[in-house]
């Protein structure tokens, strides 16, 4: 349906925890987010119906749209059902929702080769917002043994069953559908009903693949995600994954039932089922529908309490990867974090001494109670030293997993032959990343945005010219759902309302000694005031432009530094501003962080000249 | 707004307990409605169907799969000794024969002509659910478990090590603040739940192992100290598993905290008790912690249905800090702002004025304490 006939549309996002209602309202001429409302989710006991909660979040938006309209008509909700089509300040013409409720959808996937079929099963299972618990290869080294105990164990909502190209040998196919078969795994959520299978591997083996499968589990055919060894179809394999996500997975959740009929808006001038998305597919949908519609790279983190999922959009052809870091985290999976970084990489960003163990007992305090808030300065210091770490490493995991595919020929000249990897390099290129946008509590809730940026900064390390953003409430789920029935009003939410803007860092590549002139940058602002300097290697730049703001800049990298127009070559753009302003980061690519006391000294003056925490812990 | 919800441990000296003991997977509840259960006694059995083993048959044999059947002296379904012969080739005169033989006692499940692979299924392996607690069967859930309840002192740990465990409890301490010697824990120890200070170290734990103590509890311990007891880091809060001869309770937290008075007073008032415990810790949605339940003498009368009751921050309440500054302290609630704060970090909070119990007024996030009940 064309986005016009859109004008009150109703949005909520079932988490865990909590539900988020959302409205968007087109108003002048465009669309916005207007109002929200939050209540506690409800999918457990004792009142084991997610619709309650919704209904509560949706009454919160309800009264603070009648006291923004000062408008006591307004009405969203009817003999506890949601009134749709809109009729005057009665009722909204869609309704759309997301889900995590319930710990998500959580998948277990197989392939012949764990670095081929393997890796693109993944990549389906990850792309569709499942958390893959385990992938299981003819090639993982485990004996058969081994993995079939950890089918059994293992109890996934469903499994991706892919391997082999078409028409390739079908043996080890089979034999992983025996191992299926021998496990006679259990689905997570109740025993009245089969085991979802999704086969996505070499159509030749289908028969044996029925064969082997067909009584025990409910056995779904599709296409083959890997058809051959240079081409990946993802598609066929997702739609599945979403369409037994909603029949099985949400269908025995409390409440979803009743949930899944409200979910409808018009489509093709009549009203129609709106499916419920998993909250990291409709994140992955927005962040694809940003990239189409503006045509840049971008890249999406939100670290949680458990787990911090990547979200990026590379290449000219929009590549879509997402990663999940299941016990990378700040709250429940802090000591995660230190237990894979180990201490002395989290306390290289700290600028002030302390006792280890008094930090790890810091640290595990905060997993035992993890609602806790830092009050003290050094603790929020502390806490955002592991954040950093957090981010870091799951941001390290997605670039090893978005890759270009493994197994591929290629046609090399001569001088390609003496570089060893031409197929499964990483697509993430952070010099022509766009749009780096980060979310989750840490991030969202830092008491300075500079110290988000901050944040942003030394975990991603952004190359050349980079936006940064944050989406302070996490309204990306609703977003990517609504982009089902209008990509117009869910970019445009997210452009207005849903991130706000930071700036925008700029970061010559290379590395030098200290006091080398890496960057000539002239800087004319909106005011009349021109910002020239020759920066030094080694330093940070604050210069304040605002939101919506524009700065036209002159910049000449030196010393063989690039700002991705290749070495010493001048780039010429207009910066974009924020709620910080335009960082230029000379600390060279990769960091190189010093060691000893210039360390401390370093990373003080870094803080001091972000002002990203208050002078007297910098002194 | 004059109250506030406020998660808090939970220590009384008197409740009302309802246990679950449900078995993993369906099988046979072995008490009936109305039984007087011991902590020790089983309650509900099941086996697990056993490990299957895959055998590459038709590699070994050196046949194709497809012909696999015709060489085959068991099928699917029959029992197997182990050593017995499952599949034989006929050689050629009498020679090159070759024998595939069991090499595990079990069951053939199945075998496949696609790839030539036998499964073979061990044995199935018991499951079995103790009572825990003592107390009376009020429920039985129809092959999958029971209910029990009964009376009992009880205390929420905040963190755990190891399985369940039952003992008589000794306290080794005479105030909430004192560390032991590990020299104080002899062999009259064996068998028993010792009550040790304000900080739990390695050589505590190791000569408690040593002498056979079952369970330890502390008010807190070293981090590094769990790290090198057993061998790793702990990543994620999910514990309760570590087979460490012994099951440790912690009921404030990591570092060196005093005993909460109240946690102290209880397991001083119940030296001698009976006690089970465990140190099943999980803490994401649906949070577990380590339990000390102490069964008291009680009437079937007095057994009533639970009503949970939600903690509360009220002017006058008690409360116990839960972070830095001043973690493990005690205060009393003395007013409940309703604006947000800008605490120390800059972070925007709601919070809480409180005094202390040596006078000093403070001010603090109000998600950084517990509320202590009367």
């Amino acid at each position: 349906m064309s986005s016009e006939k859109l004008t009150r549309i109703l949005a909520t996002d079932c988490g865990s925890t909590t539900t988020k209602a959302i409205l968007i309202e087109f108003i002048d001429g465009e669309f916005r987010q207007t109002v929200r409302g939050e209540a506690p989710t409800t999918v457990e006991a004792p009142l084991n119906d997610v619709t309650k909660g919704v209904l509560n979040a949706v009454t919160e938006l309800e009264e603070l749209a009648r006291l923004k309209y000062n408008n006591s008509e307004i009405k969203f909700i009817e003999n506890e059902e949601i009134i749709i089509p809109r009729d005057g300040d009665r009722g909204v013409d869609a309704y759309v929702s997301t889900s995590s409720a319930g710990g998500g959808l959580q998948m277990m996937v197989t392939g012949v080769v764990a670095k081929m079929t393997g890796e693109s099963a993944e990549r389906a299972a990850l792309g569709a917002g499942a958390i893959v618990m385990d992938l299981i290869a003819s090639n993982d080294k485990r004996p058969n043994y081994e993995k079939i105990e950890r089918i059994r164990h293992l109890r996934p909502d469903m499994i991706l069953l892919a391997g082999g190209v078409d028409g390739g040998t079908t043996k080890h196919v089979a034999e992983l559908a025996e191992l299926v078969a021998a496990a006679d795994p259990k689905p997570r959520l109740g025993s009245s009903y089969k085991l979802p299978i999704i086969y996505a591997g070499n159509n030749a083996a289908v028969d044996i693949v029925k064969e082997t499968l067909q009584d025990k589990v409910d056995l779904i055919i599709t296409d083959n995600l890997r058809p051959t060894l240079e081409e990946e179809n993802l598609g066929p394999a997702r739609d599945k994954i979403h369409d037994l996500f909603m029949e099985h997975v949400m269908a025995q959740a409390p409440g979803y039932n009743k949930l899944m009929e409200w979910t409808v808006g018009p489509k093709d001038d009549k009203l129609q089922e709106i499916p419920i998305m998993p909250t990291p597919a409709a994140v992955g949908n927005i962040m694809q529908t940003i990239a189409r519609v503006e045509n840049i790279e971008v890249l999406g983190v939100d670290i949680g309490g458990a787990t911090t999922d990547v979200f990026s959009v590379f290449t000219e052809e929009l590549i879509f990867n997402r990663t999940v870091s299941a016990n990378l985290g700040l709250s429940y999976s802090i000591s995660n974090v230190l237990a894979s970084t180990g201490l002395e990489n989290i306390l290289r960003w700290v600028p002030f001494e302390i006792n280890r163990s008094d930090l790890r007992n810091m640290i595990k305090n905060k997993m035992i109670r993890p609602t806790t808030i830092p009050q003290l300065l050094e603790e929020l210091v502390l806490e955002q030293a592991i954040a950093k770490e957090a981010l870091r490493l799951a941001f390290l995991q997605h670039k090893e997993f978005a890759v270009t595919l493994k197994g591929t020929q290629k046609n090399r000249s001569i001088s390609d032959a003496f570089e060893q990897s031409t197929s499964g390099a990483t697509i993430v290129d952070m010099m022509s990343l766009d749009l780096l946008v980060g979310s989750g509590g840490v991030l969202s809730h830092a008491p300075r945005r500079n110290q988000t940026a901050m944040m942003l900064l030394d975990a991603f390390l952004p190359e050349g010219i980079t936006k940064l953003a944050v989406d302070s409430i996490f309204m990306m789920p609703q977003l990517g759902v609504l982009a089902e029935i209008s990509e117009k009003a869910a970019a445009e939410v997210f452009n207005k309302d849903c991130l706000i803007h930071l700036g925008t860092s700029v970061a010559p590549v290379g590395n030098t000694k200290l006091g080398h002139t890496v960057l000539s940058a002239k800087i004319e602002l909106p005011d009349g005031s021109v910002f020239e300097e020759d920066v030094p290697y080694g330093e940070l730049r604050l210069i304040p432009l605002g939101v919506n703001e524009k700065a036209k800049a002159t910049l000449k990298p030196k010393k063989g530094f690039d700002l991705g127009k290749g070495k010493n070559q001048e780039v010429q753009t207009e910066l974009s501003g924020g709620v910080v302003g335009i960082i230029i980061d000379t600390r060279g690519r990769p960091l190189n962080l010093p060691s000893g006391e210039l360390r401390v000294t370093q990373l003080k003056k870094w803080m001091k000249e972000l002002k990203a925490y208050p002078e007297e812990i910098l002194a | 707004m004059a109250q506030a919800y406020s998660a808090g441990l939970t220590v009384t000296e008197n409740t009302i307990l309802r246990k679950e003991r449900i078995l993993p997977l369906k099988g046979e509840v072995l008490v009936k409605k109305g039984d007087k259960v011991k902590a020790n006694d089983l309650v509900a059995q099941t086996f697990l169907p056993g490990k299957v083993i895959p055998l590459k048959l038709a590699n070994k044999l050196g046949v194709i799969p497809s012909l696999l059947p015709q060489y085959m002296e068991v099928q699917p379904g029959d029992i197997l000794k182990k050593g017995q012969i499952l599949a034989k080739t006929k050689g050629f005169l009498g020679m090159f024969k070759s024998t595939v033989r069991s090499p595990i006692e079990g069951e053939l499940e199945s075998i496949s002509q696609h790839t030539g692979q036998a499964l073979l299924r061990e044995p199935k392996i018991p499951i079995q659910v103790k009572a825990f607690i003592d107390g009376i069967v009020v429920d039985v859930i129809e092959k999958e478990g029971v209910i029990i309840e009964n009376k009992s002192a009880y205390v929420q740990g905040i963190f755990g090590l190891g399985h369940e465990v039952n003992g008589e409890i000794k306290m080794l301490i005479s105030d909430p603040g004192d560390i032991i010697d590990p020299k104080v824990i002899t062999d009259e120890f064996k068998d028993k739940i010792i009550v040790t200070g304000a900080l739990l170290t390695l050589d505590i734990i190791k000569k408690a192992q040593s002498v056979g103590v079952k369970g330890i509890i502390t008010a807190g311990i070293e981090d590094d100290d769990i790290k090198k007891l057993l061998g790793y880091d702990i990543g994620v809060a999910i514990t309760g598993h570590e087979d460490i001869g012994l099951t440790i309770v912690v009921t404030e937290g990591f570092g060196k905290i005093d005993m909460a008075q109240k946690t102290f007073n209880l397991l001083k008032k119940f030296e001698d008790h009976q006690a089970s415990i465990h140190g099943m810790t999980q803490i994401r949605a649906g949070v577990i912690r380590p339990e000390i339940i102490i069964p008291l003498e009680f009437d079937e009368k007095e057994l009533s249905k639970v009503v949970p009751k939600v903690s509360t921050l009220e002017i006058g309440g008690m409360i116990r800090i839960i972070r830095q500054p001043n973690f493990g302290k005690i205060g009393r609630i003395t007013g409940l702002p309703e604006q947000l704060f800008k605490v120390e970090s800059e972070t925007k909070v709601r919070i809480l004025e409180a005094e202390l119990e040596d006078g000093k007024k403070v001010t603090l996030p109000r998600a950084n304490v517990e509320v202590i009940e009367a």
